[in-house]
């Protein structure tokens, strides 16, 4: 099982391909919307690149509570430990 | 009220044979071939394993996130029009935006965005397709970028003609400028189809050269060994200037767009008009409304794409409109060089005949080595001075659905 910042790492690698953001700037208590400007087709790149990472499921619903990058981790890892 | 004049201030090109103006214009006049082996995989299927490939990858131009948000036909459209935006100067300068537009056309749209899309729909299923998939392969996208770019808030067209589209745009723009719509249009054309479906599709309808030689020979416009077109992508931008606004900022004027002629030969989805009509009402038309006679053209940049039947037709409309100045007329085929850019071969040769009149000299025509004996031009094969004083040319493209449109430039 890969750990937290493991899964912080890797979705954010997705975020800077998809937007151009620095990886760096990609932490826990980072708003996509607010502080990190990922608009909603982008957040939708970013979500399909992470369920084929992780092997998740991510349903569109499910998208709507992610406003931090530390509400996707979590939902990652809790997806993840459901399988 | 007089008519408004329209000038060309901008200029922006990336092609099989140069990733910019400048470099192209060189290789124009070198006579060097754009056409290459294709590397992929996928073209050891196919019956036709060249074409004619950006010399410089738009990635290479482009920022990363910009550039995967983009379809690759509007990749190339936003180099040119970058390149042709920071030519014209009018970056710097204070400009009605409301009274700026985009003409640019493509003739097939985001081909290979939508394809790729399929194939991810097909092997990964519904989820993984892009949610910028439509905005990527919207045949709009290349001039709904640039009006972004530069901030056109007037009309923003994709004319769509086939392989005439790239004339379309400009013709199109010179519209709205004439009409009051508009004072600046960036006009052009793009295309981005060297992909296997397209390919497949243009070889099984006999369109493409099946010559196995040395690709750069494959593409020889009026020559007996000719057998087909080959394909090329790129792009290429004009900016169109209303003669008043650009004098009033001091702006370098390449050429005056005098006029256009569009026409449709209602005979053959694909063939052209064996005689010619269609392409020879759209010159006749060009001529009269650029107010120039026939003994004004002295040079003009042919549709002539290589095929055995479309260069003898175009030869045919060239002596039936200009009758004995055709005897004096110096032309040339860009594609000889460039392949066939679909919709960005019209835009790609207005700027090669833009350059033409401004720097008085026609490129040549490359790979001529016997000339058909049913073709009867002066055809340039190396690089032809043109005269003195106020000269006119013309720059022909005809496209499936029986498009012919001809753009007409006089020297400034």
């Amino acid at each position: 099982m890969a750990s937290t910042e493991e899964i912080r790492a890797d979705l954010a690698e997705i975020v800077n391909e998809v937007t151009g953001i620095d990886a760096d700037d990609v932490q826990l208590d980072k708003s996509f919307t607010d502080d990190l400007d990922v608009d909603s087709l982008s957040m939708v790149e970013v979500v399909v690149a992470a369920e084929e990472k992780f092997d998740v499921r991510i349903p569109d619903d499910a998208v709507k509570g992610l406003k931090t990058v530390g509400d996707a981790v979590s939902y990652i890892e809790k997806a993840q430990a459901a399988v | 009220m007089s008519r408004r004049r329209v000038v060309v201030t901008g200029l922006g090109t990336t092609n099989p044979v140069g990733g910019d103006v400048a470099s192209t214009w060189e290789a124009l006049l070198a006579g060097r071939s754009g056409i290459r082996h294709l590397t992929e995989d996928w073209a050891e299927e196919l019956p036709v394993k060249i074409a004619g490939r950006v010399a410089v990858e738009p990635t290479e131009v482009l920022e990363r996130v910009k550039a995967r948000r983009l379809d690759r036909s509007a990749q190339f459209a936003m180099v040119a029009a970058m390149e042709a935006w920071a030519d014209s100067g009018l970056a710097d300068v204070e400009l009605d935006h409301d009274r700026l537009g985009v003409a640019m056309a493509s003739g097939i749209g985001g081909v290979t965005t939508l394809l790729a899309n399929y194939d991810a729909l097909k092997e990964k299923g519904p989820r993984r397709v892009s949610p910028l998939a439509v905005p990527m392969l919207m045949p709009n996208a290349p001039a709904a970028n640039i009006s972004l770019y530069v901030g056109a808030r007037a009309a923003v067209n994709t004319p769509v003609s086939a392989c005439a589209s790239g004339n379309e745009g400009i013709a199109l723009a010179l519209d709205q400028i004439r009409l009051n719509r508009a004072d600046i249009v960036l006009a052009g054309g793009t295309e981005a189809a060297i992909h296997p479906l397209p390919m497949a599709a243009f070889a099984n309808m006999m369109a493409l050269s099946k010559n196995e030689g040395d690709p750069t020979t494959v593409s020889r416009p009026w020559d007996t060994g000719r057998d087909g077109f080959v394909l090329g992508e790129g792009a290429g931008v004009l900016v169109l200037e209303l003669l008043e606004h650009a004098q009033a900022r001091g702006a370098r004027i390449y050429a005056e767009l005098l006029g256009a002629g569009i026409t449709a030969d209602a005979h053959d989805i694909a063939q052209p008009d064996p005689a010619g009509r269609g392409g020879a009402r759209a010159i006749v038309r060009a001529l009269a409304e650029s107010e120039i006679s026939a003994s004004d053209v002295v040079h003009i940049n042919a549709h002539a794409t290589s095929t055995p039947q479309g260069d003898i037709a175009e030869g045919l409309m060239i002596h039936a409109t200009l009758g004995a100045q055709a005897d004096n007329v110096v032309v040339t085929s860009t594609k000889s060089m460039t392949g066939h850019l679909l919709g960005g071969a019209g835009a790609l040769e207005s700027i090669a005949t833009v350059l033409a009149l401004h720097n008085r000299v026609s490129p040549p025509t490359i790979n001529l080595d016997n000339l058909d004996p049913l073709v009867e031009l002066d055809i340039a094969t190396k690089p032809r001075d043109l005269p003195l004083g106020d000269i006119a040319a013309l720059n022909n493209s005809f496209g499936f659905g029986g498009a012919n449109v001809a753009v007409a430039f006089g020297s400034f």
